[in-house]
C-alpha cells in the first residue's frame, strides 16, 4: 500500500465532497428520495465520490512483464486511508462555512449545505457521522476489488437495476397505472422505492446476473454486431418486437412521460442528423442549432397566420417540402465556406455560424420577418386526415416524431453503408489520401452538411408545430453543444449509440430548456454534461456504444498483436488514445 | 489530374469550373461591394449630420481600441496553447471568466473595508494579483486534468475536452457564486473622469486599460524571447521531442505555457472589470470566442498578431455596425455587434486563413 498516493486521493476525495457541496447539489438533490427512508439522491452522490475514487485507485495498471501486486487487505486499507482523509477534509469543510457565513459570495456555502452534511444532527455528531459514511464507502470501494469477479459483476448489476427503478419512477407508475397495487408496492408514499421493494430487486436482479451472465453480450453481439446483411431470425424477431414496443408503448404511457419521449426524439432525430457529420464524415458542427431554427422558422412563418409579413398559412405538410429546400440551401451555405477549412476551425466557424443566425433571427433588423425576441405565435398542429395535430395532445404527437425518426434511421443506415458512407469513412480518416484514391471530398463534405441539415430542418419543424411558437431562445449555442453531447456518449458514427444516448441523456437529465426525468438535475445538468464530455474524452472517445466499422479501426492493430500475445485476445477498449476522429 | 498521361504542356489551360472556388469567390466580391455600400452610405448620412458626430466617433474608437486590448490579451492565451499544443482550448474564455469572478470578490472586500475609496490604485493592483493568480492556477488545473493525459491524441479530441471543460467550468461557478450578476464596486472620482492627452479628452480608464495592455505584452514579449523559460516554450512549440532530448522538461514547459495564458487572460479580466464592472457566470463565452477570432485574425501562434487581431477586431465590432450597416439602411446596428465579430472570423479564414501576420502553412497543417 501507498500512503502517499492514499493521502493524495483522499485530498481529491474530500475536494470533490467539498466541492459537491458548495454547489449546492447536495441540499438539491436530497429532495430526491432513492430508497425512502435511507437513502437521497444528494447522498447517493456525496458517498458515492469516495467509493468510486476508492474503486478507481484500487485498479490494477497491467503492463507486459511486470509483476501486479494482488488484491488483498492493502487495498481494503487504502480505501480507509482515502476515506478517513477525505471525510475529515469534509468535515473541516462543514465546519468551516458554518463557523464562517460566506453565503454572500457563495450562496450555497449556507447553513442550509451544514444540516444536509451533518444529516440534520448536532454539528460535531453530523461530522462524526460524515467521516465514518466517508471512511466506509471508501473502505467498501477499496474491498470491491477482492470478491470474485463473477459475483462482483452480478451485484453491480443489481445495483444498476435498483438505481434504474429508482430514477424511472415516473414511468413505472405511469406503466402500472392500472395496477395500482404493483406501484404501492413498489414506491413509497412520498416518492423512492421502499426497503423492501429495494431488496427484493437488487437480489433478484443479482441472482440473475449470477445465472445468465454473459448472455446481454451475446444477445447484443447478435443484434449490434452483424452487419446490415445476414441477419439471422431471432434478430429480425426482436427488431420486430421494438418496432411492436415503440408503436404501442405511447398509448400505455400518460402525457407526460409522451411529453419526455417527444422531446428525447427531437434530439434524437437532431443527433442522428450530428451524427452524419461528425461521426461518420468528421466534420466536426458546432452550428448545428442553425438548422433546428432554419427549420423551426420556415415552417412558423408559413404556417402561421401571426406570422409578420408573409403569411401563406400553408398545411403542415406543405411547410415541411419548403422546409427542407431552406435546410438544404442552409447546409450548401454553411457548407461551402468551410469546406477547405479542417478539424478546429471548421468547429469555431460553424459555431459563429450558429450564433448568427440566432442574432439576426432576435435582432430588429429583421423583426418585421421573424418577429424578434416575441417570435412567432400561433403556429397551427400538423395536419391529417382533417386534424390538428400538436403538442396539446403527446399520445398523437409523438406518433410524428416517430416517423421521423425512422426515416433518420433508415437514411442513416442507407449512408452507411452505400457508396457515399464508404467515401465518408475515407474523407475522415485521411482526407488527402481519400482524395488521391478519387473520392469526391468537396461534394462528400457538402452531401454530409445538407443531410445533417435537412433532418434537423424535420426537428426544427416538429418542434414548431408541438410548441406552437417559436423563439429565439430555443435556438442557442447550448443546442449544438448537448447534441454533441449526445453524439459523443453513444458513440460517433454509431445509430443505436446515438438513439441510446439521446434516450438516457436527454430522457434522465433533460434538454437545454426541457427538464428531463429527474427535475432535481436541472440546475446542474450542463456541469454534468460538461462532465460527461470530459470523461467520455479521457476514457472512451469512442463512446458507449461505438459502431462496428470504427471499432475495428481504432483496435486493428490490437487485436492483431494481441492475438499474438494471448490467445484469448482480449484487449482493453480503454487503451483508445489513437482514435482516428 | 491528367498529369501522368500528358506529355508536352498544352499551352492553353484548360479552364475547368470549379463553383466552390466560384462561391467563395462571389462571397468576397459581395462582402467588399458591401462593405463599400455601406460605408459610402454612413459618409453620406454623417455628411446629412444623421449619425454620430465627430466626438462620439473619437470616443468610439478609443473604447473599441481599449476593448480590443482586451480581446487581444486572451488571445494570448489561445494562441500560446495553439501554437504549442496545435488545438483551440475553448476553455479558455473561462479562465478569463474565472479571474473576472474572484476578482470581483477581492474588489469587494476591499470596498467593504474602504480601501477602494482611499487608494483604488493600490486596491486595483491586488485585484489583478488575485485575478491573474485565479486565472493561472485554473489554466494549469484544467491542463493537468484534461488535456494532459490527451497529449498525442487527435486533435479534434482535445478540442472536444475543451468545450466539456468550458461548460464545466460555467456552471461550476454558476453553482459557486450564483447565476446572479455581480457589480464590482464603482471606481472613486479620482479615476472615473478623463484625462487630456495631445488635446484629446479621454476616459481614465480607457487609457489605462490600453497602458496595461501595452505593458503587459511588453512584459510577455521580454519573456518569450529573452528568458531561458520562453526560449524553452519556443523550443516545444517547434518541436516537443526534440525539445525533450535536448533536455528540455516538455510538461513543465507546457503547463508553464498554460499559465501565462492564464495570468494574461487575468490582466485581461482586470480590464473588463474596469470597462463593463458587471460579471456572471456566462461572461467568458463571447470575450472567448472573439478572442479566438482574434488570434486568428492575428495569425495564430503568433503573439504580436494576437495582440493586433484583438485590437483590429475590436475596433471592426465597435465602429463596424455604425460605419457600414448602418449605411445599409439597417435599424438599431448594435444588436448586431456580436454577429459583426462572427462575420469577421468567417472572411477572415475565407481571404486570408494565415491571419495577417501568419506565415503560410504547408496545406498539412493549415486549418
Amino acid at each position: 500500500m501507498n500512503l502517499r498516493k492514499g493521502v493524495n486521493r483522499g485530498l481529491i476525495t474530500g475536494l470533490a465532497m467539498s466541492f459537491v457541496g458548495g454547489i449546492g447539489m447536495v441540499t438539491t438533490f436530497n429532495n430526491k428520495l432513492l430508497i425512502d427512508p435511507i437513502l437521497t439522491m444528494g447522498y447517493a452522490v456525496l458517498f458515492g465520490i469516495p467509493f468510486v475514487i476508492a474503486l478507481i485507485s484500487t485498479k490494477r495498471v497491467v503492463l507486459e512483464g511486470v509483476e501486479v501486486e494482488p488484491h488483498g487487505a492493502g487495498d481494503v486499507l487504502f480505501g480507509a486511508v482515502i476515506g478517513l482523509v477525505g471525510g475529515v477534509m469534509t468535515a473541516l469543510y462543514v465546519l468551516l462555512i458554518n463557523a464562517v457565513d460566506l453565503t454572500e459570495t457563495f450562496p450555497n456555502m449556507g447553513p442550509p449545505t451544514v444540516q444536509e452534511m451533518t444529516f440534520h444532527q448536532d454539528l460535531y455528531v453530523g461530522m462524526g457521522l460524515l467521516v465514518l459514511g466517508t471512511v466506509v464507502a471508501a473502505t467498501i470501494g477499496g474491498t470491491v476489488r477482492l470478491i470474485p469477479e463473477r459475483v462482483r459483476q452480478s451485484l453491480a448489476q443489481g445495483l444498476l437495476w435498483v438505481l434504474a427503478f429508482a430514477f424511472l419512477e415516473l414511468i413505472v407508475e405511469d406503466i402500472f397505472e392500472f395496477a395500482k397495487v404493483v406501484t404501492q408496492f413498489i414506491y413509497a408514499q412520498n416518492g423512492g422505492l421502499t426497503v423492501a421493494s429495494a431488496t427484493v430487486i437488487f437480489i433478484v436482479s443479482a441472482a440473475l446476473a449470477y445465472r445468465f451472465r454473459g448472455g446481454a453480450s451475446v444477445l447484443r453481439q447478435r443484434l449490434v454486431g452483424t452487419d446490415e446483411r445476414g441477419r439471422s431470425f431471432p434478430t429480425k424477431l426482436a427488431l420486430l418486437l421494438i418496432g411492436v414496443g415503440v408503436v404501442v408503448l405511447p398509448m400505455v404511457l400518460g402525457g407526460v412521460v409522451n411529453e419526455l419521449l417527444i422531446n428525447v426524439s427531437l434530439f434524437m432525430l437532431m443527433g442522428l442528423g450530428l451524427n452524419i457529420v461528425i461521426g461518420m464524415a468528421g466534420l466536426l458542427d458546432l452550428g448545428y442549432v442553425a438548422f433546428f431554427a432554419v427549420g423551426a422558422y420556415t415552417t412558423a412563418v408559413l404556417t402561421a397566420a401571426q406570422s409578420p409579413t408573409w403569411n401563406p398559412e400553408l398545411g403542415w405538410w406543405g411547410a415541411l417540402a419548403v422546409t427542407m429546400v431552406m435546410a438544404v440551401i442552409a447546409g450548401i451555405m454553411v457548407g461551402t465556406p468551410v469546406i477547405r477549412m479542417r478539424g478546429d476551425y471548421l468547429a469555431i466557424v460553424t459555431l459563429g455560424f450558429g450564433e448568427i443566425v440566432r442574432i439576426l433571427l432576435l435582432s430588429d433588423w429583421l423583426k418585421p420577418y421573424f418577429g424578434g425576441a416575441q417570435g412567432i405565435r400561433g403556429i397551427p398542429g400538423i395536419n391529417i386526415f382533417g386534424q390538428r395535430i400538436s403538442g396539446v395532445d403527446p399520445q398523437l404527437f409523438i406518433y410524428f416524431c416517430i416517423f421521423f425518426v425512422g426515416i433518420a434511421v433508415l437514411v442513416s443506415y442507407r449512408l452507411l453503408y452505400s457508396r457515399v458512407g464508404r467515401a465518408w469513412a475515407a474523407m475522415r480518416e485521411d482526407e488527402d489520401v481519400a482524395e488521391a484514391t478519387g473520392v469526391g471530398t468537396v461534394g462528400a463534405k457538402l452531401l454530409a452538411f445538407v443531410t445533417g441539415a435537412v433532418l434537423a430542418s424535420f426537428a426544427g419543424a416538429l418542434m414548431s408545430a408541438k410548441i406552437g411558437t417559436v423563439f429565439t431562445n430555443s435556438f442557442d449555442v447550448l443546442v449544438s453543444i448537448i447534441i454533441l453531447v449526445v453524439v459523443i456518449v453513444g458513440g460517433m458514427g454509431s445509430i443505436p449509440g446515438v438513439m441510446v444516448g439521446a434516450l438516457v441523456l436527454i430522457g434522465v437529465l433533460g434538454g437545454p430548456r426541457s427538464p428531463g426525468l429527474l427535475a432535481e438535475f436541472s440546475q446542474y445538468k450542463l456541469l454534468i454534461y460538461g462532465m460527461i464530455l470530459i470523461v467520455m474524452m479521457l476514457k472512451r472517445p469512442e463512446g458507449l456504444i461505438p459502431s462496428a466499422r470504427r471499432s475495428r479501426e481504432l483496435h486493428h492493430e490490437e487485436l492483431t498483436q494481441d492475438a499474438w500475445l494471448d490467445k484469448k485476445g482480449q484487449f482493453s477498449t480503454d487503451q483508445a488514445e489513437e482514435v482516428p476522429v | 489530374m491528367t498529369a501522368a498521361v500528358e506529355v508536352k504542356p498544352t499551352k492553353t489551360r484548360r479552364f475547368r469550373f470549379n463553383w466552390v472556388d466560384s462561391f467563395l469567390w462571389f462571397i468576397r466580391v459581395a462582402a467588399i461591394i458591401t462593405i463599400i455600400v455601406g460605408f459610402i452610405g454612413s459618409i453620406q448620412l454623417f455628411l446629412a449630420g444623421e449619425g454620430p458626430t465627430l466626438q462620439q466617433w473619437r470616443d468610439l474608437v478609443i473604447s473599441s481600441i481599449s476593448q480590443g486590448a482586451m480581446y487581444g490579451l486572451i488571445a494570448l492565451g489561445y494562441s500560446m496553447v495553439y501554437g504549442i499544443l496545435g488545438f483551440i482550448n475553448f476553455a479558455h474564455g473561462e479562465v478569463f471568466m474565472s479571474g473576472t469572478m474572484v476578482g470581483y470578490v477581492a474588489a469587494n472586500l476591499l470596498f467593504q473595508a474602504g480601501m477602494w475609496e482611499q487608494n483604488i490604485v493600490l486596491s486595483l493592483f491586488i485585484v489583478l494579483i488575485v485575478a491573474m493568480s485565479t486565472s493561472m492556477l485554473v489554466a494549469m488545473l484544467v491542463e493537468k486534468a484534461a488535456y494532459r493525459p490527451l497529449r498525442g491524441a487527435p486533435r479534434l479530441i482535445p478540442l472536444i475536452t475543451s468545450i466539456g471543460v468550458s461548460f464545466f467550468l460555467q456552471y461550476t461557478f454558476a453553482g459557486l457564486f450564483g447565476v446572479g450578476v455581480r457589480t464590482y464596486p464603482a471606481l472613486p472620482e479620482s479615476i472615473s473622469g478623463r484625462v487630456v492627452i495631445l488635446g484629446v479628452p479621454i476616459e481614465t480608464t480607457k487609457l489605462l486599460v490600453i497602458i496595461v495592455a501595452i505593458l503587459s505584452t511588453i512584459i510577455l514579449w521580454y519573456f518569450v524571447t529573452k528568458t531561458r523559460t520562453g526560449r524553452a516554450v519556443r523550443a516545444v512549440a517547434e518541436d516537443k521531442e526534440i525539445a525533450g532530448l535536448m533536455g528540455i522538461n516538455v510538461d513543465r514547459t507546457i503547463v508553464t505555457t498554460f499559465a501565462i495564458g492564464g495570468a494574461m487572460a487575468g490582466v485581461a479580466a482586470i480590464m473588463w472589470a474596469l470597462l463593463f464592472r458587471s460579471v456572471d457566470f456566462t461572461t467568458g463565452f463571447l470575450p472567448g470566442i472573439k478572442a479566438f477570432t482574434a488570434a486568428v485574425l492575428g495569425g495564430i501562434g503568433n503573439l504580436p498578431g494576437a495582440v493586433l487581431g484583438g485590437v483590429l477586431l475590436g475596433l471592426f465590432e465597435g465602429t463596424g455596425p455604425l460605419l457600414i450597416l448602418a449605411g445599409l439602411g439597417i435599424p438599431a446596428v448594435s444588436q448586431l455587434k456580436d454577429a459583426v465579430a462572427f462575420i469577421a472570423l468567417v472572411l477572415v479564414l475565407i481571404f486570408r486563413p494565415s491571419g495577417l501576420l501568419g506565415e503560410r502553412l504547408g496545406s498539412e497543417d493549415r486549418v
